[in-house]
């Protein structure tokens, strides 16, 4: 779900912010959270846990609108499988895959399981070429 | 626990730990290591004030769930009648749901309404207001028949981005909406079927008629009690 939404969030985005290429990741890093995160969630989660090659971090979100008076069911299965927000992971991904960043984004702790934040990491692997679609040369 | 000295009847097999009060065994009191696990949880949602007002969201992200809800439900339904039950039946959760949290936020003002006029005027301008930001454009009655009234929406929040394709003609995805109300009326003891139909008008392309159908009971109901 999460992917196609981010597919098509990434034009509204672009649309609404007018935003350039970013340099680097640490730029895109600050966009998503400073930009994107505030247009769509009106929440600005907070950028950690740098990796030293510069190509992982981590995304605290302290208040989660999606998760607002959530609780998991107490069936002991669920607050260990179940990432409630897991759609952001989706969004996330299918939006930087259009702007050719091949992230893999999951969460790491969820205060809907009891953790004390609620942590996504955003994983580079690598920045896809710049192609043009088939049948439009 | 005293559980060996009470005959239980044959059927009963006696189940895994509820908390609460058991007729056959007494108050049960659940075993010390759930309670310090009920009260580890960093954050209980009961502390929350129901008061508090969340920051508002972005209208297209609202716009791109829905879609994608839609595009979700449109995989796994036949048709565009299942289609149609299925958003009405998301709805109804949140109806059900809705009119306690308005209730509660209302405080001392709220009231419960007794008469199908006021509860419909209570959904077209609270909830309307409440959910969408304005109030709902208008509330009619029916003239063919006694049981039907209609809540008209010149431009539905929730499918204000969404052009519904020519082979889906019937389709309305304020369906979703619809079931809103119904859980809204059922929980108000107002049984109800609402159905949501697009009834274009100048320039409203997208305005939609919630059709409400409420059950010969309730307006048996109102008959008797009003009828002096």
């Amino acid at each position: 779900m999460g992917y196609s939404i981010g597919i098509r969030l990434i034009e509204d985005f672009l649309a609404k912010t007018g935003t350039g290429r970013c340099v680097s990741f640490k730029e895109t890093a600050e966009v998503i959270s400073k930009i994107g995160f505030k247009i769509f969630l009106n929440i600005i989660p907070t950028i950690t846990n740098w990796t030293s090659d510069g190509k992982t971090f981590s995304l605290i979100i302290e208040e989660n609108p999606l998760a607002e008076f959530v609780e998991l069911p107490d069936d002991g299965k669920s607050n260990k499988e179940l990432w409630y927000s897991n759609v952001l992971v989706g969004v996330l991904k299918g939006a930087l895959e259009m702007v050719q960043l091949d992230v893999d984004v999951f969460f790491v702790s969820d205060v809907l399981r009891g953790d004390a934040t609620t942590e996504l990491r955003l994983k580079l692997n690598k920045i896809l070429k710049d192609e043009i679609p088939a049948g439009e040369d | 626990m005293s559980s060996q000295n009470i005959i239980n009847p044959s059927t009963s097999k006696p189940t895994g730990l509820k908390a609460g009060y058991n007729p056959s065994l007494g108050p049960i009191q659940l075993p010390s290591s759930y309670q310090s696990q009920i009260a580890s949880k960093s954050r209980n949602i009961y502390d929350h004030s129901v008061f508090r007002r969340t920051p508002e969201v972005n209208l297209s992200s609202l716009s791109f769930l829905f879609s994608a809800m839609i595009e979700q439900t449109q995989q796994t339904s036949k048709g565009v009648q299942q289609l149609e039950a299925k958003l009405n039946s998301y709805g109804y959760g949140v109806g059900n749901k809705f009119l306690e949290l308005i209730t509660l936020r209302e405080g001392k003002s709220a009231k419960r309404e007794t008469r199908i006029v006021e509860v419909l005027q209570f959904i077209h301008s609270q909830v309307w207001k409440t959910l969408f930001g304005r109030p709902a454009d208008g509330l009619e009655k029916s003239q063919d028949s006694e049981d039907e009234y209609m809540i008209i929406d010149n431009l539905p929040l929730m499918s204000q981005f969404i052009s519904v394709p020519k082979d889906f003609n019937q389709l309305n995805v304020n369906a979703f909406t619809a079931g809103i109300i119904e859980g809204i009326l059922d929980s108000a003891y107002f049984q109800a079927n609402v159905s949501a139909h697009t009834m274009a008008a100048d320039g409203y392309p997208l305005r939609t008629v919630f059709l409400i159908k409420f059950d010969h009971g309730v307006l048996e109901r109102e008959a008797i009690r009003f009828s002096r």
